[in-house]
């Protein structure tokens, strides 16, 4: 394997710098003592936390998208697990169509998404619904769930469950007791990615959210656009914080290089 | 197996039923309701009026102002494509080729970011080409002298770089891994110098892979909300803000929808072309 050259070694550093660069700043400055986005110098301070924390708005967002994340990503891969199963055993006449109808939300801008369900929940009255918001965010996070669990099913040995079957297991005990055990970290690595993109998701619910099921990336994308202050950075790097913290989980359970990358 | 092919289909139909109730519902419904929405006559008094007419398409179409911010969508997508090809191509190549231990860890650092919410990102990048922030600084300190940054085009690009860049390092990253490094070897031993070795050994073969993640920086790039409402300010509208204005500031969505649509199909289009070559090459290499 031929090395890298030392202009090589520089434009890496440089991309590294350059992909880095957004988060680091966002969490120096959130420990700024000053009134204004800067740089701590020698003096940390921790007073924009605690401006977060005290802010009614921002902890009643980051609760609201803790819970949306929770449920939704409960019922995507509720729904995923058995869809995946039937599209990678079946062979049933429309069985691509499915699974192009379940992966659509990806090709799919969530702005648009926004927009039509904007629309809808207007004429059903169902703005402000939490409800029906975690059922958007269904939609639009299964993909993620299913496509891991679809490379979780396929190429996985049945002969086990063949031979559960044979000596009388139902099939509920044979889906309990052998083929979700084998399926466990598609199962827990689905559930934490859509956990992740359901609580980053800001298109969508910029328009279809209430104040009462305000999410925390919608409440910051308003704060940004009215005023900036430090408090901002406090709640970015919060974030920072957390999804580094699922990352890290997610890494432990699925492999973050199969998350990111895929294994087609 | 025991099971013969009836029991089989009615058990995918019970286990895929719920999925699909609610894709119909919260996915097909409402995209259906917004394509006839964008047909709806408008009022400006009375809102949609329904009727149908294809006024707002010929608007879009014959109107200056629409025109103006579909071709500065498209260039700022095609400019954010173009640099993410220039940087993401040769940074997969050079992380392709390093040792054990770095490669993986360099690897998680560009793609990971992509985990964090694109608020948190584009805020960052706020601060950074902020008139007192560090970029300004070292332009300063370079001598360039202080340069406003914010609200420009290239503060969109700058920050849509960034957050589509681990889309263009995942799929040249996969082509790079199938790859024979003994062919680039070959290459090299009869004397080929490197860069014929990489423009006529690496490239060609990573070429399917460079096609379909500009695709899909591209189709991203293009359909971009927080970035242009977060960096562009008022004036640096992009489809995706010119569709919020309409449905929020303006109330006029029946133009929304129309200027919505025309964005989900030209979307569609590009990301199924990018399906199409991803799938052909597939083929390929089964032979």
């Amino acid at each position: 394997m031929p090395r890298n050259g030392s202009f090589a070694i520089l434009f890496n550093t440089l991309v590294v710098m350059f992909m880095l660069a957004p988060l680091v700043i966002v969490c120096l400055v959130a420990f700024t003592p000053e009134n204004t986005l800067s740089l701590p110098g020698w003096n940390w301070s921790l007073r924009w936390f605690r401006k977060v924390f005290e802010h009614p708005d921002f902890v009643t967002s980051f609760i609201n998208s803790l819970w949306l994340a929770t449920v939704s990503a409960s019922i995507a891969v509720g729904l995923a697990v058995p869809a995946s199963l039937a599209i990678t055993r079946g062979n049933f006449p429309g069985r691509q169509a499915l699974e192009g109808l379940f992966l659509s939300p990806l090709v799919i801008p969530h702005l648009v998404l926004g927009v039509a369900l904007l629309q809808m929940f207007a004429r059903i009255g169902a703005t402000g619904s939490f409800v029906w918001l975690s059922l958007a965010h269904v939609v639009v996070i299964t993909p993620y769930a299913m496509r891991l669990l679809i490379a979780a099913m396929t190429g996985y040995d049945r002969s086990v469950e063949h031979a559960a079957l044979s000596l009388g297991a139902s099939r509920l005990t044979v889906f309990r007791r052998i083929t979700l055990p084998m399926i466990l970290p598609g199962v827990s690595g689905g559930w934490l990615l859509c956990f992740i993109n359901s609580f980053d998701e800001v298109t969508m619910s910029i328009f279809i959210t209430a104040p009462s099921t305000i999410t925390l990336p919608v409440k910051m994308y308003m704060y940004a656009t009215e005023s900036i202050d430090p408090m901002m950075a406090a709640v970015s790097a919060l974030v920072v914080g957390l999804t580094a913290a699922t990352a890290l989980l997610l890494d432990r359970i699925y492999g973050l290089d199969r998350v990111l990358v895929g294994q087609r | 197996m025991s099971d013969t092919s009836t029991p089989r289909a009615r058990s995918a139909v019970w286990l895929t039923l719920p999925s699909l109730l609610l894709f119909t519902v919260v996915l097909l419904t409402p995209l259906s309701l917004t394509l006839l929405l964008s047909f709806n006559e408008y009022d400006a008094a009375r809102g949609a009026t329904g009727g149908f007419t294809f006024s707002h398409y010929a608007a879009i179409v014959s109107d200056g102002y629409y025109l103006e911010i579909f071709l500065r969508t498209l260039r700022i997508g095609l400019i954010t494509t173009f640099l993410c090809v220039l940087i993401g191509v040769p940074e997969a190549y050079i992380l392709s080729r390093m040792a054990a231990p770095w490669r993986s860890v360099f690897l998680m650092i560009v793609l990971t970011p992509l985990l964090v919410s694109v608020v948190v990102r584009t805020f960052g990048w706020s601060m950074l080409l902020g008139i007192e922030g560090p970029v300004n600084m070292l332009f300063q300190a370079l001598g360039i002298g202080k340069t406003r940054m914010l609200y420009t085009e290239g503060a969109v690009i700058t920050a849509l770089v960034h957050v589509m860049l681990p889309f263009m390092v995942i799929p040249v990253w996969t082509a790079l891994q199938k790859l024979d490094p003994q062919v680039e070897q070959a290459a090299l031993s009869f004397g080929a110098s490197r860069l014929t070795a990489i423009v006529r050994v690496v490239l060609p073969q990573i070429m399917p892979g460079i096609l379909s993640g500009g695709l899909i920086v591209f189709g991203l790039a293009a359909s971009s909300f927080a970035i242009p409402g977060l960096l562009g300010g008022r004036r640096l509208k992009m489809v995706a803000t010119t569709v919020y204005d309409q449905y929020l500031h303006e109330l006029n969505w029946p133009m929304g929808a129309a200027i919505a649509v025309i964005l989900l199909i030209a979307n569609l289009i590009v990301m199924l072309t990018c399906h199409r070559v991803v799938e052909r090459q597939y083929r390929r290499r089964l032979g």
